[in-house]
């Protein structure tokens, strides 16, 4: 019992740790000063009007949902057939597939962006929204492969042996049978795919050209240093917006009984 | 097999550095010969500070062109974003005169036509063809500001304006100060060495040979022991001085405005030794994509009023003259303030940043190159 | 139809077949943009930079990687990057695991739920604003210091110094490691818990001869994360890092930045890419892909 306590005075504290700097940044959301000091000298509401109306934020944010958006979906795409064929492996050629998916997420970010950018620079592609979505994509595959790899691996295979048998053929199968029970596999990890998009700097700074997705807007921000606050209440608004998906991916994960990733 | 997906590796990886932007030379477009229809997007890689509301804003409204800033910190980034992505990503960028001749050999920019620049006639003298901008007569850029790099001080620790420089090297204030992350930074300390220790033969703080480098490394590693932070962004030294982590620093003067601004006690100084600065140059990608809002976007900001309102804002000197009334009128007595209407002497004692090469001034060979110096400044930080 | 029937005929007969058509296309997506751009940036890393006209020579040399080698600040940086990474990944392990113990463990559904909510809210909140919250936090008359007045304290001086990106990291890859550890931890069948209390082994004893080596590839896979994240940040270390707080990345991205130093950059990029294979190879061996 005693070490019961222990453990959750634990949890108590490094909870704390985790929330702390978010609350700083809701509080500073509200700070009059346009440079942050401690103790808050002042509160204001005006950062709200000024931020909702600042034209820049308004472009990287429809920017950095567009560029999630569609660098999830081609993460669904390809992670879940990556992960379609890697449950029809055996386990060499499995582990092969699973070495190079988790590759862009492991290898340094700093890497990644510079190499890309080399190369699209080869092909004579221009840096665009097309190429951010691309080096986003690279790295969201893993999250939805991983997701969909576990899932199937609970997945009996008689299941889909006993479709083929009653004559399905295998479209009818993927549709009737494999796709809805993956289906709260591949969602959860497209949320997690989404978010990791959402809030992507590294990467993005090389593939991003002269256009802002949100976190390179705040970068901006932070290095002008004078509309930290709009900074807080744009972080703020993501927080009370995300809460919402957060815990929608929560119920699918707990779903499938499996912790993502 | 193996061999020859190796030799196909290989020859990608040639195809990739031989087409990156950082080794390509495009040939100089003619220049534009008139003003046309504005294409509705400028991108511009910029100081902090010089794409304010204040003057963006109305310039979007006039001319219809939408301005997207892409903050740098240095020259070298400024370099690096404007050889982005093949290099069409910038229309303009606000070159230091550290960068402009960088720019310039590497293709990066395209000449200018001053015809269609009607306020540069009323450039100060030094600006209208300086060589970091203009290359046998071509010019490649339009100039903007210019201004001196500052001791920047808490005014409750130093309740009199320092005299030296050498309250950077201080080790009573350990802990307590900070210069720019930047190579350039180097200069500075060889110019507060050329006054301390004249027997070096400093002449120019950016023509330094090797046994003077090593006079300079030598102040900097010890310097190196009593810095809180190298500030790579005009907001680190802000905070920094608002916080209180830091009490006496390397600075522009637009920390110097902004932290002013929000009642922070602080002030700055030239001292004795004098200081380095900047001359700022607008220059135009050559892929632009959108020239004519880039032309436009220069004649807006060296009219009289922008260039005012650039002055006080950042807490520099415009290349305008008629713009010391625009300044009186907006903040009397900020042109005698910025030294708008200073004679030319003043502009003169300024170490203007430039890039330094292995020519030296004197028609020796054996000065330290920049990449020498990037190599020093990455060995002195640690 | 009769197309369909017979991709699925082939499917069942020729598993080889439809694993090919499965995969072809993230294959193809992988090699030709992320293999094929990864590899030709290290072929450059053997390249030199011409001097005078600051043009890449394609070549094989080892000149770029003699420098990293012959001066030691290079080494230093490696090595303050290897170390903060694996102090990170320590760190983090041992945060992680009260969490995850008790989410699974001793927490109600309800209550579940919610931990796991809260976990991930922090990735929700943009990383740049959190850094920054930090560095307000850290300050020398932040909130930290504030609070240790308040009661009584003295000053901490953590403030931009490898300290604070040790927190700092720590503090932003947490949640990459609750997560997995808590799955592995999930995986544990509750029989075998009950069974070595039976045994008679105290608490921390089955934590420690069952629970910690059945939920090692979860740890593992979190390592993957939290170690590689640090060692490839650069921004992190810009902002809260102090004097002397370069990373690896913070070398690469200056040396991007300078004309022509791509293939430097690239030799010098050659180590973490190094390092993090034979850390993913170990955890290949421990199991770690399958608790991802």
């Amino acid at each position: 019992m005693r070490s019961e306590t222990l453990i959750w005075a634990a949890v108590a504290a490094i909870f704390a740790f985790l929330f702390i700097p978010i609350v700083v940044i809701v509080l500073y959301a509200f700070s009059a000063a346009p440079i942050p000091a401690w103790p808050i000298a002042g509160f204001a509401l005006h950062w709200f009007a000024d931020t909702w109306h600042d034209q820049a934020v308004r472009q990287a944010l429809v920017l950095s949902l567009e560029v999630a958006s569609v660098a999830t979906i081609a993460a669904m795409l390809l992670g879940t057939l990556a992960a379609m064929a890697v449950a029809r492996m055996q386990s060499a050629a499995k582990e092969v597939v699973s070495f190079i998916a988790v590759l862009p997420i492991a290898l340094p970010g700093i890497l990644t962006g510079m190499a890309l950018a080399a190369y699209f620079a080869f092909w004579g592609i221009n840096l665009s929204y097309w190429t951010i979505v691309a080096g986003h994509a690279t790295f969201c595959v893993v999250i939805v492969y991983n997701n969909v790899v576990a899932r199937l691996r609970r997945m009996p295979r008689s299941l889909t042996e006993a479709s083929a048998d009653l004559g399905a053929d295998a479209f009818r199968t993927f549709r009737l049978v494999q796709l809805p029970m993956m289906a709260s596999a591949i969602g959860a990890g497209a949320l997690l795919a989404f978010a990791l998009s959402f809030d992507e700097v590294i990467v993005t700074t090389f593939t991003a050209g002269a256009q802002n997705t949100l976190p390179l807007w705040i970068f901006g921000a932070i290095r002008l240093g004078q509309q930290l606050p709009e900074v807080n209440v744009v972080v703020f608004a993501i927080i009370l917006f995300t809460a919402i998906p957060v815990l929608l991916a929560q119920k699918l994960i707990g779903e499938s009984g499996k912790v993502a990733r | 097999m193996r061999d020859g997906f190796k030799r196909k590796l290989a020859r990608l990886a040639l195809y990739v550095s031989v087409s990156l932007p950082f080794a390509q030379g495009a040939a100089a477009a003619e220049p534009l010969q008139s003003i046309g229809q504005g294409e509705g997007v400028l991108n511009m890689v910029a100081w902090e500070g010089y794409a304010q509301p204040d003057w963006v804003k109305p310039f979007e409204a006039a001319t219809g062109c939408m301005v997207h800033a892409k903050y740098a910190g240095s020259s070298d980034e400024m370099v690096a974003l404007m050889r982005s992505g093949g290099g069409d990503q910038y229309d303009l960028v606000s070159a230091s005169g550290d960068a402009t001749l960088r720019l310039i050999y590497g293709h990066d920019v395209q000449p200018i036509n001053m015809a269609l620049i009607p306020a540069w006639k009323n450039f100060i003298p030094q600006l209208q063809s300086p060589a970091f901008n203009t290359v046998r007569g071509v010019h490649y850029g339009v100039s903007y500001e210019w201004g001196p790099n500052t001791l920047l001080y808490n005014t409750k620790v130093f309740p009199a304006a320092p005299t030296s420089w050498s309250v950077i090297y201080d080790p009573a204030y350990k802990g307590k100060i900070t210069v720019p992350d930047n190579p350039i930074q180097i200069a500075d300390a060889a110019l507060y060495l050329s006054k301390k220790d004249p027997s070096l033969g400093i002449t120019d703080p950016y023509e330094l040979n090797q046994a003077q480098m090593d006079a300079v490394v030598t102040l900097l590693k010890a310097q190196s022991k009593l810095i809180k932070k190298y500030w790579a962004l005009a907001s680190d030294e802000i905070q920094l001085f608002t916080s209180g982590d830091a009490v006496v620093g390397a600075a522009w003067p637009y920390q110097t405005n902004t932290l002013q601004a929000a009642k922070v006690p602080v002030a700055e100084t030239i001292p004795q030794e004098g200081a380095t600065g900047w001359a700022d140059t607008w220059m135009i990608s050559a892929k632009a994509p959108h020239p004519n809002c880039a032309y436009e976007w220069i004649n807006w900001v060296t009219t009289p009023k922008v260039q005012a309102e650039q002055a006080i804002y950042f807490g520099e000197t415009p290349a305008n003259t008629l713009a010391c009334k625009e300044m009186d009128a907006q903040q009397p007595g900020s042109c005698a303030q910025y030294h708008a209407n200073a004679p030319a002497s003043y502009f003169d004692q300024i170490k203007f940043w430039k890039t330094p090469r292995k020519a030296c001034g004197n028609g020796k060979d054996d000065c330290l190159d920049y990449s020498a110096w990037q190599r020093e400044w990455q060995i002195i930080k640690g | 139809m009769s197309l369909n029937r017979t991709f699925s005929v082939l499917g069942w007969r020729r598993p080889g077949v439809a694993n090919a058509a499965l995969l072809g296309l993230p294959a193809l997506w992988f090699a030709a943009l992320y293999l094929a751009a990864i590899g030709a940036l290290l072929i450059t890393s053997f390249w030199t930079v011409d001097d005078l006209s600051g043009n890449l020579i394609p070549g094989f040399s080892f000149t770029n990687f003699q420098q990293l080698l012959s001066v030691p600040v290079y080494t230093h940086i490696a090595l303050r990057t290897i170390g903060i990474a694996a102090a990170v990944t320590i760190t983090d392990v041992i945060l992680a695991w009260p969490v995850a113990y008790a989410m699974i463990r001793l927490a109600g559904p309800r209550l579940r739920a919610v931990m796991m909510a809260a976990v991930m809210v922090p990735l929700w909140s943009s990383y740049l604003a959190r850094v920054y919250a930090w560095r307000l936090i850290l300050a020398h008359n932040g909130l930290l210091n504030w609070a240790l007045m308040e009661i009584g304290l003295p000053r901490a001086h953590i403030g931009y110094s490898n300290w604070a990106m040790w927190i700092v990291f720590s503090y932003l890859w947490l949640p990459f490691m609750i997560l997995p550890v808590a799955a592995s931890v999930e995986r544990i069948p509750p029989s075998l818990l009950e069974a070595s209390a039976d045994l008679g082994e105290r608490g921390f004893a089955t934590f420690r001869r069952v629970m910690l080596p059945m939920a090692l590839p979860g740890m593992v896979a979190g390592a993957i994360f939290t170690f590689s994240l640090t060692l490839g940040d650069y921004v992190t270390p810009m902002l809260v890092g102090g004097r002397g707080s370069d990373f690896i990345g913070n070398v690469v991205y200056s040396n991007v930045g300078v004309t022509n130093n791509i293939p430097f950059a690239a030799a010098y990029a050659v180590l973490p890419l190094g390092v993090m294979a034979v850390f993913l190879l170990i955890a290949r061996k421990l199991g770690a892909f399958d608790a991802l």
